[in-house]
């Protein structure tokens, strides 16, 4: 009746992912309770659970993937304090346990931490900064995001319902076979990955087709903001390498569920082939996250240097560079696989080569900031903690991309902290920097300086005195993933950076704190003109937070920073202009469609885990019924009348003619 | 770019041979581009990814074709007749796909409904073809557990045969939603996206038909 499921897949026997789960069912069960006491339960099934405005789903994406980070930084602190204790001793996490928490941290912190922010971003400022009122497919991107959301609930599932995968993020076979993973581990590893990775390919054809086809009159490609540039490079990368994931992922699934001889041992299966495909999406995901975030410096670095981006066409080619190249370096990830030297020396050179396009960039954003007159508020403080960390990582990058370097440092902890380096110096800084530039544009007030200082640097040196010690024990011969160790000359980089990661928990606390003083103190950090930073794309022309359509009129666009632009003809005006014309607006009905399709999509993920081979039936058949539900609505859109739209518009106005006094007279 | 650049744009609306402003909606700073173009587009992005799943399993076969383990080689095991009868069933699918097309731009909805019937008897023919192929390869012990020849095989053709599948599902909606809510501009963007699918289906038919099957036959 349940296929595999029986009262041993609940971990009585191991306190800590019990406890970990009955706190994190009591939470939800606390805010579920309270938000249902309060009466807000309508509220958020029609504003959020429901909605297809891409600005809700942006900040859903977000709040979804600061839950995961701090799930993934808890992992952290585990794999941390067990290596500082298990030096001639076993620590306290046993190790099918300890193997766990290193799986699922890499799954969490690239699957369900970063990707849901950096999408989460994109889905907040693309629009805007196109001078748009949504994305091509609304509804399609409220399913993305749920089954997103399903991805992440599995994993976390997987917690107190059976195990998670053993394998490490990426299941290698053929230790990931049935044959060596018995277990459901890998099986939640599976479909977790397999349907939180459609709802990212649905998101990248929806952005493609945002960017190249849903644009403000007048904004042509080089008109568009670097961010719009870098999100399209990214949302490519998605379309063509997501589905290598989805066709990889679903062999392995074959060869463990139907028998099948992809990738084992016996009857001609080839492992490798498993390792080359993996990498071939693999190494452009780490592109898909960092390229957006490369868009997030620009806009942040330009803004608050107060000048354009410098050699803003050079940007544009240095990212499709990147986009282009990402896909011919996905070997260096295992040159000792014994591929020749020929094929090692082709990958070697141009993974060395892919760090040209980001070098233009360094270039670019350092001559952004020469001669500006730069202001160092939190975001900016990121994007330079960004720029020396990055180029640290990167350096050790085109080390390890050298075939016979790669030989002494594979799978050593060097290499961890190379790609620590990377991505947390790239993306993870990236995202605070958006969060605070952003956060007043979603919310309408600002987030609190000091705190965010202190977040920022607690972060910068916490992050240093962790990773750097990596190098070091690399460099020393440890390997990764180890559970206990025995040799003394790694033990006190070992606690150094255990030392650093509490660090890193002072910064994230910080953080914490930030956004919630910032909310008690919201009246005092109001931000009333819409444009709290000076900005200079379309995003600031809007009210913060902007109306649920965005734009009352949609903007012509002159210039490349379209709203510099609209300042600088405003200041000369001495005003305005004239009021325009104010039409009705149609936007799209919100639809639980996304929301429906992710319930059934965790049944049909959590039966196939546990092989409940009628309830997965049942969910395929709800999926459809779905499907067709959607497909039979009569009534797509609903219209904001013409009044409604000038009486929203016009408050916008005056904001900004004040504004535009106010600068003027002091 | 005002009242000079609007009438350039209709009479010649995507500026060929022109280096001056594009002004044709959806390119360059025309503005959003119509619906119809945007649900398009998007589905064509749809089918370039699902085009990256084949090649994953076009190049996994391509590995794996010579990985026999001792069981049936390529030419042991493909019935060329079979396979051809498959071949003229989905392209004449296709055909009254392009029928359908036509039909639903004269909004004739019998002839639109004749055609749907036609594709999708033909789609099933077809599907029913691969499983019986399917069937007597498992009864003779040849099924994709047997080597990782077969394992490839079989998931490269059955992957195409389960998108068939989804395709005469979906057909089946097409179907009633033109019978319930008649030629709308929405249901015709879907079908739009149906018919791109079809014909897709069958790009992907001809890779599988020369590839595996007229290849496999001759080595």
């Amino acid at each position: 009746m349940f296929g595999k499921l029986g009262w041993d897949a609940i971990p009585l026997g191991q306190p800590i992912p019990l406890i970990a789960g009955a706190v994190v069912m009591l939470v939800l069960l606390g805010i579920l309770a309270w938000v249902a006491v309060k009466g807000w339960l309508p509220y958020f099934w029609n504003e959020w659970i429901t909605s297809v405005d891409h600005k809700h789903i942006g900040i859903m994406y977000v709040l979804l993937g600061l839950v995961m980070l701090l799930r993934g930084f808890i992992d952290a602190i585990m794999m941390r304090s067990q290596q500082a204790l298990a030096f001639h001793a076993q620590g306290y996490l046993p190790p099918e346990h300890y193997d766990q928490v290193f799986s699922a941290h890499g799954t969490l912190m690239i699957l369900f931490g970063a990707m849901p922010l950096v999408i989460g971003i994109m889905n907040f400022v693309v629009p805007l900064q196109l001078g748009v009122r949504d994305v091509a497919f609304p509804t399609l991107n409220s399913v993305s995001f749920w089954l997103t959301a399903t991805g992440a609930l599995l994993v976390n599932i997987s917690l107190v319902v059976g195990e998670f995968s053993r394998v490490g993020w990426l299941p290698y076979p053929p230790l990931s076979e049935l044959r060596y993973s018995p277990g459901v581990g890998v099986d939640y590893y599976l479909w977790a990955v397999q349907i939180s990775g459609i709802g990212t390919l649905l998101t990248g054809i929806n952005f493609v087709t945002t960017i190249l086809k849903i644009r403000a009159p007048g904004m042509t490609y080089l008109r568009m903001p670097m961010f719009c540039w870098t999100a399209l490079a990214s949302c490519l990368l998605i379309i063509a390498a997501f589905p290598v994931l989805t066709a990889s992922l679903a062999m392995l699934t074959l060869d463990r569920y139907l028998g099948f001889h992809f990738f084992t041992n016996e009857a001609g299966g080839n492992a490798m082939m498993f390792v080359n495909l993996i990498w071939a999406w693999g190494h452009p995901e780490v592109y898909i996250l960092v390229l957006p975030a490369f868009g997030i410096y620009s806009e942040v670095i330009s803004t608050f240097s107060g000048k354009p981006l410098f050699g803003y066409r050079s940007m544009v080619a240095a990212t499709l560079f990147i986009c282009i190249v990402s896909f011919c370096v996905w070997l260096h990830h295992f040159f000792t696989m014994g591929a020749g030297g020929d094929v090692n020396a082709v990958f070697g050179i141009a993974s060395s080569i892919i760090a040209v396009g980001t070098g233009v960039k360094m270039y670019n954003w350092l001559f952004t900031m020469y001669g500006g007159r730069i202001r160092f508020a939190t975001p900016m403080l990121w994007s330079l903690g960004f720029m020396t960390t990055f180029i640290t990582g990167g350096l050790t990058g085109v080390l390890l991309a050298v075939p016979p370097a790669d030989f002494l440092l594979h799978n050593s902890m060097f290499l961890v902290a190379h790609f620590h380096h990377v991505i947390v110096g790239g993306v993870v800084f990236a995202v605070f920097a958006a969060l605070i530039y952003w956060w007043p544009k979603a919310f309408g007030f600002r987030l609190h300086e000091g705190w965010g200082k202190a977040a920022f640097w607690c972060a910068l040196a916490g992050f240093y005195v962790t990773f750097v010690p990596f190098y070091i024990d690399g460099v020393l011969g440890m390997t990764r993933r180890l559970q206990h160790y025995d040799v003394a000359e790694w033990r006190p980089w070992i606690l150094v950076s255990a030392f650093g990661v509490l660090i890193l928990l002072a910064g994230a606390v910080c953080q914490i704190v930030q956004i919630i003083v910032s909310i008690t103190h919201r009246n005092e950090l109001r931000d009333t003109t819409g444009d709290p930073w000076d900005g200079r794309s379309l995003e600031w022309a809007t009210p913060s937070p902007p109306p649920v359509f965005n734009f009352a009129i949609l903007p012509q666009v002159h210039d490349a920073e379209a709203y510099w632009d609209v300042k600088r003809r405003a200041r000369e005006m001495n005003g305005s202009g004239l009021e325009p014309h104010y039409e009705a607006v149609e936007m799209p009905r919100n639809s639980p469609t996304g929301f429906v399709c992710a319930f059934f999509a965790t049944i049909i993920g959590f039966a196939l885990v546990w092989h409940i081979w009628w309830l997965m039936i049942a969910g395929l058949v709800g999926a459809y019924a779905t499907f067709v539900v959607f497909a039979w609505r009569d009534v797509p859109e609903y219209v904001i009348p013409a009044d409604e739209v000038a009486r929203i518009d016009r408050a916008n106005r005056l904001a900004r003619q004040e504004a535009l006094h106010g600068a003027s007279a002091a | 770019m005002s009242a000079a650049g609007a009438t350039i744009s209709t009479s010649d609306p995507y500026r060929l041979g022109s280096r001056g402003p594009n002004l044709a909606r959806g390119h360059g700073g025309g503005g959003p581009a119509s619906k119809r173009v945007v649900v398009g587009y998007g589905f064509w992005l749809f089918l370039l990814s699902d085009i990256v799943i084949f090649a994953c399993l076009f190049a996994t076969y391509a590995v794996l074709s010579d990985a026999t383990a001792g069981g049936p080689k390529a030419r042991d095991i493909f019935d060329l007749q079979r396979v051809a009868i498959e071949t003229a069933c989905l392209l004449a699918s296709s055909f009254f796909c392009g029928i359908a097309t036509i039909a639903v731009a004269r909004r004739n909805q019998i002839l639109t409904q004749a055609a749907l019937i036609a594709t999708g008897l033909l789609g099933l023919a077809f599907i029913l073809l691969e499983a019986s192929e399917f069937a007597a390869l498992h009864a003779q012990g040849d099924g994709p557990t047997r080597s990782a020849f077969l394992t490839a095989f079989f998931t490269l053709v059955g992957c195409h045969g389960v998108h068939v599948t989804a395709g005469l599902l979906w057909l089946g909606t097409m179907m009633a939603q033109f019978y319930a809510k008649g030629f709308r501009p929405d249901i015709g963007r879907r079908f739009l996206c149906f018919s791109m699918f079809w014909h897709f289906l069958d790009i992907v038919w001809v890779a599988i038909f020369s590839l595996v099957y007229l290849v496999g036959t001759r080595l």
